[in-house]
């Protein structure tokens, strides 16, 4: 039972990053019909960015702060500058050239930062406060559920409760007719991407204190597995991003925690595989019914 | 029967207009007026180049040829998101209601052009036009009838407060008598607020019924242009160009 409850917080508190990851692919495949396979290393490299400010300022907030914004600022450099101008006809025009950009941005990392993994050291003390003799959350892991409770809430109230959140959802669902209302669907899109990666690199800091460090690589496999979170969610549904992020998130840990970390991996991809057999719109999908 | 250059007089002026898609145009010199408070009903048959004409005004397509002016702003090279500024709403064939939204948030879609939206900017008055929206305010777009997708449409566009509004075959799938309601509504708001309207309607009688003037397209040019009564009651015309 104690290692049950240890393996449930652990799972909850990894799945709480695979959320906000997940998240961010959501809000890009809503807006644009792209899964941004560029994601982890567009947060990577806002990540070493952070961490380098971090490093020369003694200021680990200042660069959490930069690693966030720089997420805002190249989510929206990559929409104008590439993704504007990819041919939407096919889908795999988009993946390719998300797949093209992990390779340079990756590639840049290397030349910059070399290929060995450098510290990425955690804001609060990742032991584990001790409740009735089972270590069960430790200050970081508050940090966390924290922040990506914050993140949630925002994106929430900006999409529901604000006039450009629901510009952004319109433009999403109905450029024509947006464009008609006077809606800057362009601008829009742009917006959508630089939230998205600022909600990645975020994602990005959270998780790499709790991995081996920074590496041009580093997000690779969270990038599976909050790929899988989405999916389960249904790539449409903000709700099922978070709610399929927890769900990896304690799949990990308890067949991590029961069966042996080497086979974690290989869970997440099963469920992937059982998602799209079963119900390949996702967990959350609506009704289709968006048509005339 | 008049099928001259009309007078520079209009709200909406379409001079010389040859549009279309690609490089095999629709639309071959089109002039057109509309003056204020009027309503104009464009008519023909499949393919004369009705929805076209609209959504070259609306800058959806762009003009090969000719020019638009709206209230003397020239509006080739003005983007389709700035028509509404300018005071052009447009709402499209198949009446492009947000499904995935809720009527209020269609609603509320029709107000947003503004860099500060009103608080409700208005939208109990659009409500107070379409009692049936009321009820439904919380439902989303794809639960709506064909006539309430209609009516949440055209009370969108009304929303945006606009002077000039381009419609497209509001009648579409509705039953006759919604479909004279929602004409009936037209008139009034013309009469009332002196909007224009360019009316592109397969249902000629009913148009006519409400138009001040008729403008018959034949595959892509203007083949007659009459007040609305005498169109109505030109039997050549309307057994050449409109089937009745």
């Amino acid at each position: 039972m104690d290692r049950f409850l240890y393996l449930t917080f652990d799972g909850l508190s990894r799945g709480a990053v695979y959320a906000a990851f997940a998240l961010a692919l959501v809000l890009i495949w809503r807006a644009a019909r792209i899964v941004n396979f560029a994601q982890g290393a567009m947060a990577v490299a806002t990540a070493y960015a952070g961490y380098s400010v971090a490093d020369a300022t003694g200021s680990y907030w200042l660069g959490f702060l930069v690693a966030v914004t720089g997420g805002l600022v190249l989510g929206a450099v990559v929409e104008r500058v590439v993704m504007r101008f990819v041919d939407h006809s096919s889908p795999l025009n988009g993946v390719v050239v998300a797949l093209g950009l992990v390779l340079i941005i990756q590639g840049v990392l290397g030349m910059i930062y070399g290929d060995g993994y450098r510290p990425a050291p955690a804001p609060f003390s990742r032991d584990a406060f001790e409740i009735g003799g089972i270590a069960i959350l430790s200050r970081y892991d508050l940090f966390v559920f924290a922040a990506v409770g914050a993140v949630v809430v925002l994106l929430t109230l900006l999409f529901t409760r604000t006039a450009t959140g629901l510009r952004m959802r319109a433009a999403a669902f109905a450029p024509d007719v947006s464009r008609l209302l006077g809606v800057p669907v362009g601008g829009m899109l742009t917006l959508g991407w630089a939230l998205a990666a600022a909600v990645g690199s975020l994602a990005g800091m959270l998780v790499l204190p709790t991995e081996l460090g920074l590496h041009p690589n580093a997000m690779d496999l969270l990038f599976v597995s909050a790929f899988t979170a989405a999916v389960v969610g249904g790539l449409d549904s903000p709700v099922g991003a978070v709610v399929g992020g927890l769900v990896v998130g304690l799949l990990l840990a308890y067949v991590g925690g029961y069966l042996g970390a080497t086979v974690a991996p290989m869970a997440v991809l099963v469920l992937l595989v059982v998602v799209l057999l079963g119900r390949p719109d996702g967990l959350f999908a609506r009704a289709k019914a968006r048509t005339a | 029967m008049t099928t001259g250059r009309p007078q520079g007089t209009g709200l909406l002026e379409v001079d010389g207009l040859t549009a279309g898609y690609g490089a095999a145009p629709v639309l071959h010199d089109v002039d057109l007026t509309v003056g204020a408070g009027r309503i104009v009903a464009v008519l023909g048959a499949n393919g004369a180049g009705k929805t076209t004409l609209l959504r070259t005004i609306s800058g959806l397509l762009p003009a090969a040829a000719g020019r638009i002016t709206f209230d003397g702003v020239d509006l080739r090279g003005v983007k389709v998101e700035r028509m509404v500024r300018h005071g052009i709403a447009h709402v499209p064939e198949g009446r492009g209601v947000v499904t995935e939204l809720t009527v209020d948030e269609n609603l509320r879609l029709g107000n947003l052009w503004r860099r500060r939206p009103k608080k409700r900017g208005g939208l109990d008055e659009i409500y107070d036009l379409f009692p049936a929206l009321a009820g439904r305010k919380n439902h989303l777009g794809h639960q709506l009838s064909g006539g309430e997708r209609q009516m949440l449409a055209i009370g969108r566009a009304l929303a945006a407060r606009p002077r000039l509004l381009l419609l497209d075959e509001p009648s579409l799938g509705l039953a006759p008598k919604l479909t004279a309601q929602i004409l009936g509504l037209l008139r009034d708001l013309r009469d009332r607020t002196g909007l224009a309207v360019l009316l592109v309607e397969q249902n000629v009688r009913s148009a006519l019924s409400i138009a001040d003037e008729g403008v018959v397209l034949n595959l892509g040019r203007i083949a007659a242009r009459e007040r609305a009564d005498k169109l109505a009651g030109d039997a050549d015309l309307r057994h050449a160009y409109l089937g009745f």
